[in-house]
């Protein structure tokens, strides 16, 4: 049975307060196939039992649950590669030139998911920048979700999951076969923190960052919310850091207080004034 | 751009080979490693292999050896594409002169990272 328009807005308008993830109309069938199989999970069968429990005893954990099951975990190692290029050839260069009085380096994933961009960092950075090894690099990787961050942090993957976008001389150098499933080796599983950290919540352990990769992340958010983080990482982001977004999504008519910087075939963005 | 499937199951050779006619390649194919060599010796150079490991005649890992050990293809980009999952296995076939690896099964966006990995691709 399709989900009620009240249910759908009581869903609506629970999402939005606990993570300002907005559901417009039309995401109906989203709201139904994510809360069915979160139904499924708890020993219910619809969605409508699995709302009608939380508005029943609202302080149980299903709220949570419900907002985790609305988030979006859509990831792979390298995505997008041209990033990645960027960070190899422009970004990290420059960094380690600016920052070789102080040795360090922090980058923050705001929207980590299941760890592989985290891990993906880690990689590019053990490969091509040897001499970072004596530096103190911190890769902090937050998400929302409780349950994606405790996969993250066990570093294990499905045969499908490594088959995308990992290039085979990595899988052989950096991770082991576990059973049928394939895990980062312990160094590079040491190289990140994961956090769970809510964007509309507090920001902490995440100041002066030298580069802030949110991907695909603002594209959830209405104007206001997406204002507000875009804020928040101009306060967090160094000076003359970089700050990645997704290919489909800029700083342009939302926030007017950064600059796009073109490197290689994407864009990074710095906070104006340099 | 040109690129040969060499796999022993017919079922594999048509779902890779409709994939990467969809990206533009002009696709052929081989039932073994030994039909592979004949199909590169008649029909001359390609950018592209994606050879299964197991098969009669001559295996995967045979003919990727076979191919790097002949100059007039050491363009060619080869990727395993195999239901062999052990490390051992990977490690191998890069060294024998494999350019990826693709277990299956594997999903179309999976393929289709591998091309871009090995450069036969843009992103």
């Amino acid at each position: 049975m399709p989900i009620s328009p009240t249910d759908f807005d009581f869903v609506r308008a629970m999402v939005r307060k606990e993570s300002a993830i907005a559901l417009d109309p039309g995401k109906e069938y989203l709201v139904e196939s994510r809360l069915t199989t979160l139904a499924r999970q708890l020993g219910l069968v619809t969605a409508d039992q699995l709302i009608e429990e939380v508005r029943r005893k609202p302080d149980n954990g299903l709220r949570y649950k419900i907002v985790e099951a609305m988030t979006t975990n859509e990831t792979s190692f390298f995505r997008d590669v041209a990033p990645f290029d960027a960070l190899r050839e422009h970004v990290l260069p420059d960094l380690i030139a600016r920052r070789a009085a102080q040795n360090s380096l922090r980058i923050w994933c705001g929207a980590a998911s299941t760890g592989q961009e985290p891990y993906s960092l880690a990689m590019l950075i053990r490969e091509h920048f040897p001499a970072l090894a004596s530096w103190r690099v911190e890769i902090v990787a937050t998400d929302i979700s409780r349950e994606v961050l405790d996969r993250a942090r066990t570093g294990r993957y499905s045969q499908l999951e490594v088959n995308r976008g990992l290039p085979a001389s990595m899988l052989v150098k950096y991770f082991e076969k576990e059973g049928i499933a394939w895990r980062v080796k312990a160094p590079l599983r040491d190289m990140v923190t994961f956090r769970e950290m809510n964007l509309i919540g507090s920001w902490t352990g995440v100041d002066n960052a030298d580069i802030v990769m949110m991907r695909n992340v603002l594209i959830y958010f209405d104007v206001t919310i997406k204002k507000q983080i875009l804020a928040n990482v101009r306060r967090v982001l160094r000076a003359d850091g970089y700050f990645m977004l997704g290919s489909a999504e800029s700083t342009m008519n939302i926030d007017d207080k950064y600059t796009r910087v073109p490197v290689g075939r994407t864009s990074c963005y710095q906070p104006l004034g340099l | 751009m040109r690129a040969l499937i060499v796999d022993d199951s017919r079922a594999v050779r048509s779902v890779i080979g409709r994939s990467v006619r969809e990206l533009g390649f002009a696709a052929f194919e081989a039932g073994n490693g030994r039909d592979a060599l004949q199909v590169l010796a008649t029909e001359g150079a390609m950018e592209l292999a994606l050879v299964d490991w197991n098969m009669p005649e001559m295996s995967g890992y045979d003919f990727v050896c076979a191919v790097r050990a002949n100059a007039a293809h050491s363009a060619m980009r080869i990727i395993m594409v195999t239901s062999e999952s052990e490390m051992q296995r990977v490690v191998s076939a890069l060294e024998a002169g494999a350019n990826e690896y693709l277990m299956k099964p594997f999903t179309v966006d999976a393929l289709r990272d591998k091309l871009v990995l090995t450069g036969v691709l843009d992103n």
